[in-house]
């Protein structure tokens, strides 16, 4: 009794006195199957902002909505001609940069906020926090982050939509994000923004899982944890399929 | 159709696949090379990681060389002696192979010398074959008698310890095909490729193996060295995609066994000559892809 009224007390500020909005996103999908067919993905992430006092301003915010995947850990490797052979020369560490990132917004992001709070929000591909390692000079630093945008950006990792998000009546908003076949397994995290004036002034995320299911999840395993078993298998049914290729034909012929 | 690839982690057009492991089946059949100077090009193009892409085409190279071999065996044409002595040497190219494999990764140059190595090696076999083919069909006037051509090239003929050799009509040091051996092994492990390309030549060249027996003799070498180098990448790198190497070999066994049958049809002069242009042509490409600006100028290792 005594415990749920200082609950209450605690959340007072948040029911009552609630001057600021809140967000309640969803997305299509909570959890990404990789089976045997997948081609990539539509996720549609969605939700509603609810206004103090149950009305939207006359002013209406913006949504930022950001999907990222795990961060890894990379090496980027760039070619120069050296005595008429293009070869890999320098490179440039990078200690987080995320496998997937893709962000959408209702208006231009650059219309939205100052790049100071979109660098620590990181909205947009520029504010991307790479983590450039090795103190090299930020002139290269620069040269490498922009090869690495345009190369994951081509592959359909990186993506940038400052039209993607659609907002109906001021309170429901929806984006469609696409997922390309390559993206890697793990958990990703879709952030939801409500932009106002330059600030952010609610936020909100959930969670989504990506992950290899059934015959696909058997085979990485297995390679991962019995490749003697593994390799053995794949030498065996190239055998037997060469096998049962020549002896078929040399009934035939 | 589009499937998944588990190891790739991206999915590929199916039908592609089982069609470019059936075009690589018939030139591995036809000629008693493993493919996989084809097919590891154009599987890195298509986009698959490079490490999947020599990988998985050493499996199926398995696999179309298999079939190859049977047809070959069926008709006499497989040395067994020579071909045990050669893959002694294959396996041992084939460890060294991944150990400089390793080294060359880790400088990030592995691509370059990747292709430097192919236009090296397809140019001179290619030039090699493409000259004896056309005055073998009379295109080229022969070369004025300097010595009577003697079969046996004069180095492999000083080796010690000699071994009489059947099936090949031969009597040399069983070195020489340990070296030769070798040599195809550690071009297995770093090109992706069986080296069929190089050990057939090399066998009619250096060695002067009766032509019969030169194609099925190859390809049991191949066949054991691939079989190996799977393995080892299996335990090693981790990166062979049995679903993609499944759908080359599908079209790949298939292929070997039109491929076998083609072989017998054609004169085998004309033969040589096709595969020493197909070789060329592959040589040419990579060397423009070497001095071309490249499609990617970045490239991402992770680490």
């Amino acid at each position: 009794m005594r415990r749920s009224s200082c609950l209450l007390l605690a959340l007072a500020p948040l029911l009552i006195g609630a001057d600021k909005p809140l967000l309640v996103p969803d997305i299509s999908a909570r959890k990404v199957e990789i089976r045997y067919s997948f081609t990539g993905a539509q996720l549609l992430l969605f939700g509603a902002i609810i206004y103090p006092g149950g009305r939207a301003p006359n002013r209406p915010s913006d949504v930022v909505v950001v999907l990222r995947g795990p961060v890894q850990p990379i090496l980027v490797r760039e070619k120069q001609k050296i005595a008429g052979i293009w070869m890999n020369s320098d490179s440039n560490r990078f200690r987080s940069a995320p496998s997937y990132y893709s962000v959408a917004s209702s208006r231009p992001i650059t219309d939205l906020v100052d790049e100071r709070t979109a660098s620590i929000y990181e909205m947009g591909l520029h504010n991307l926090q790479l983590s450039p390692g090795g103190g090299a000079l930020p002139e290269k630093e620069r040269r490498f982050e922009a090869g690495l945008l345009d190369l994951r950006r081509r592959h359909g990792l990186y993506a940038e939509n400052s039209s993607g998000v659609e907002i109906t009546g001021g309170v429901l908003y929806r984006a469609t994000i696409a997922i390309p076949s390559q993206v890697p397994v793990g958990t990703y995290t879709a952030e939801t923004f409500l932009v106002d004036r330059g600030k952010v002034i609610a936020a909100a995320t959930r969670d989504i899982q990506i992950d290899k299911s059934g015959f696909e999840r058997f085979v990485a395993l297995a390679a991962r944890r019995h490749e003697g078993l593994y390799g053995l298998a794949a030498v065996a049914m190239s055998l037997v399929m060469g096998w049962a290729a020549a002896a078929f034909f040399r009934r035939r012929v | 159709m589009d499937i998944y690839l588990p190891i790739a982690g991206q999915s590929v057009n199916a039908l592609f696949m089982v069609v470019l492991g059936f075009v690589v089946g018939l030139l591995s059949g036809m000629f008693g090379v493993g493919g996989g100077f084809l097919t590891t090009p154009i599987l890195i193009f298509y986009g698959i990681p490079p490490t999947v892409a020599v990988a998985s085409a050493t499996t199926q190279i398995t696999g179309a060389s298999v079939s190859g071999v049977m047809v070959h065996m069926r008709r006499g044409g497989v040395d067994l002696k020579m071909a045990g002595v050669m893959i002694v040497g294959g396996l041992a190219g084939s460890f060294v192979g991944a150990g400089l494999f390793r080294l060359l990764q880790a400088t990030g140059r592995i691509d370059v010398v990747i292709g430097l190595l192919y236009v090296l090696i397809l140019g001179w076999i290619g030039a090699l074959m493409l000259k004896d083919g056309l005055i073998a069909l009379g295109y080229l006037s022969r070369p004025t008698m300097q010595n009577p051509a003697s079969r046996h090239n004069r180095w492999v003929a000083s080796l010690p310890l000699r071994w009489r050799f059947y099936s090949s009509g031969l009597y040399v040091s069983p070195l020489a095909p340990v070296a030769l051996g070798f040599v195809a092994g550690v071009l297995t492990v770093l090109l992706g490729i069986g080296g069929g390309f190089i050990l057939v030549p090399a066998m009619i060249y250096l060695l002067g193996m009766a032509a019969r027996v030169v194609i099925g003799t190859s390809l049991v070498m191949i066949l054991a060295v691939s079989a190996a180098t799977t393995m080892v990448h299996a335990l090693t790198t981790r990166s062979v995609d049995i679903v993609l190497a499944a759908l080359l070999l599908v079209g790949g066994v298939i292929g070997a066994q039109y491929g076998a049958i083609l072989a017998t049809r054609v004169k085998p002069d004309l033969l040589r000559l096709a595969l020493a242009v197909i070789i060329l042509l592959v040589g040419a490409r990579m060397a423009l892809g070497l001095a071309w600006h490249p499609d990617e100028v970045y490239s991402i290792e992770y680490l």
